[in-house]
């Protein structure tokens, strides 16, 4: 006999008993899948077809193949690498800068009410302002050049993951407190055994959310003061017209966000496996 | 529930003494708890949850307070852990001197459920004590081995609780509670969310485990069945505000070391349950209606 540990077994069995449950619908389950794969395939077929027939202008609407074209082309000589390598790294700089002090104010608001109380209406004044809009304020500070850019993401990851972490640490569960203040748990240990894992789950959605509107606002910014990056590419192609070039940004742009998606949701599986186990089960 | 907020005046701290004088029996007390009140403020005003506890809890005994659903029973084992504190009242414990080794913490609470940390394996869980007590790495290490080895989870220490059954993680709750050797163990309905099987089972644990270790149980249930076979002594309370109706002693009748079956089996467990439910059956009558 096998040495199989029970709780493989359990899991064995869990499955089994899954696969029974989902045996009747399995050729509507592939049915569903086959046509979720068609639909894309057939939407850019049309669209290749309109633009050979001339149904389409191909000035504003370029066949899929000539974009496919032109990424290629762009991959090759080294064009979209350095764009989008000059956004990724703005992001990520920016969101260092921006998510670490959000985190630590988040969980220290989430437990000490007197620090909220000092924080809140400084945080619910300033929220309701579009980032945006501090662009020109943020480039008279830090110039034109990379600093202004973290700046603006900075801002904008710090609200969304301060606002998630506090909500977080606001949300655990009083037991774990009471078994932590039971045990004679330091502030220390409280911190960092309870309300930074307590909120975790929070925090990731926080991230998540903030590294979306984080690539919106880049591109936005790279359209109007910057010599590089997915939007300043956006941008350029089409004050140049070379509109094959444009959607090679903006097919870009979406890569960004489904990576951005497929990161987090590896990230979940890895620091909040117990939370991952609450959405399948 | 309604919400609760404690009142403001007078807090009542636990004293701590080297030893209290003896019962007039000559039985050791670790607890003497004297005029305990406890008031929330409903509203503005205060009501009383507990009033007028006047109690002796022994050394080394299995005390068990059963009573109708708030009628503050949670309520003492709270300000006892030190979550919560009385409005007025004395409450003294019996702290022996440390001779050797590490100093014992007074007491430990088993919460009910969902109370071992969901972002920790049974290891971690375990081991959260060791570490708000300042233990070595080293220490800890061995001392978790020893406690899940006692009960029952070796071959999961590795596990989070999500992947064990209710049973296993209410283990791990009395082990995290075992674990830095406490004067007291305070436990607050264990055992109430389990199917009734798993509970004979754990059941019988915990009586195994407190006989090896004799500490100090004090175990709030609201089930008779549990309180028989548990307790040294059973406390039946009025609802509320929370009073002593009677203090039952069970282990004249069940003298240790007993077993579940054989408790169950004896007519004495029917005539005792008789005799609890009496003093309860009016009480649930009026937290019923109190509740309506």
């Amino acid at each position: 006999m096998t040495a199989v540990s029970p709780r493989t077994q359990a899991v064995r069995s869990f499955r089994s008993a899954r696969r029974r449950a989902q045996r009747v619908p399995v050729r509507r389950r592939n049915l569903e899948r086959t046509i979720m794969i068609v639909s894309p395939i057939l939407v850019l077929g049309l669209w290749e077809l309109c633009a050979y027939l001339r149904l389409v202008d191909t000035r504003f609407f370029p066949a899929p193949s000539s974009i496919a074209v032109a990424f290629w082309q762009s991959l090759v000589n080294g064009l979209l690498v350095a764009n989008v390598a000059a956004s990724v790294s703005r992001i990520l700089i920016g969101f260092v800068i921006g998510a670490i002090p959000a985190i630590v104010l988040g969980i220290t608001m989430g437990q000490m009410p007197l620090v909220r109380s000092f924080f809140q209406p400084l945080i619910d004044a300033t929220f309701p302002i579009p980032k945006l809009a501090l662009l020109p304020l943020l480039i008279l500070v830090f110039g034109p050049n990379e600093p202004s850019k973290y700046a603006i993401i900075a801002i904008t990851v710090f609200y969304l993951v301060l606002a998630n972490t506090a909500a977080g640490v606001r949300n655990i569960d009083k037991a774990y407190l009471d078994v932590a203040r039971n045990a004679g748990a330091s502030r220390w240990l409280v911190f960092w055994g309870v309300a930074l894992p307590g909120a975790a789950p929070m925090i990731l959605t926080g991230v998540r959310l903030a590294l979306n509107v984080a690539l919106l606002i880049i591109v936005a910014t790279e359209f109007v003061g910057a010599t590089s990056g997915v939007g300043y590419m956006i941008w350029n192609s089409w004050q140049i017209f070379q509109v094959d070039l444009m959607y090679v940004g903006l097919v870009t742009t979406a890569i960004l966000g489904i990576l951005i998606a497929l990161v987090i949701t590896l990230l979940e599986k890895i620091l909040v496996p117990w939370k991952t186990y609450d959405v399948n089960s | 529930m309604m919400s609760l907020k404690e009142s403001a005046n007078a807090p009542v701290v636990i004293e701590e003494v080297e030893s209290l004088p003896a019962r007039p029996d000559g039985t050791p007390v670790k607890v003497r708890i004297r005029g305990l009140r406890k008031d929330f403020q409903v509203r503005g005003e205060p009501v009383a949850a507990l009033e007028e506890v006047d109690l002796d809890i022994r050394d080394g005994e299995f005390f068990v307070i059963v009573g109708p659903s708030g009628c503050g029973k949670t309520t003492l084992l709270r300000i006892l852990a030190g979550l919560e504190t009385a409005t007025a009242g004395r409450i003294t414990m019996s702290r022996p001197p440390v001779t050797t080794g590490r100093p014992q913490p007074a007491n430990a609470m088993v919460f009910q459920e969902h109370a071992n940390f969901p972002w920790k394996t049974v290891r971690q869980n375990v081991e959260f004590t060791l570490k708000a007590q300042g233990y070595s790495r080293r220490e800890r290490r061995e001392t978790s081995d020893r406690i899940i080895d006692t009960i029952g989870l070796s071959r999961f220490a590795s596990a989070y609780p999500h992947q064990l059954s209710g049973g296993m993680r209410q283990r791990v709750s009395i082990g995290r509670a075992l674990a830095a050797d406490p004067e007291m163990l305070l436990m607050d309905e264990p055992f109430a969310a389990l199917d009734e099987q798993t509970k004979l089972v754990l059941q019988s644990e915990l009586l195994r485990v407190w006989q090896a270790t004799e500490k100090t149980v004090l175990y709030v249930t609201h089930s008779i069945d549990e309180a028989i076979v548990l307790g040294d002594r059973i406390m039946v309370m009025s609802a509320r505000p929370g009073r002593i109706l009677s203090i039952i002693d069970v282990d004249a009748l069940f003298p240790r070391p007993r077993t579940l079956e054989s408790v169950k089996s004896s007519p004495l467990y029917g005539e005792l349950f008789g005799r609890v439910w009496s003093l309860l059956r009016g009480e649930v009558g009026a937290a019923q209606g109190a509740a309506r």
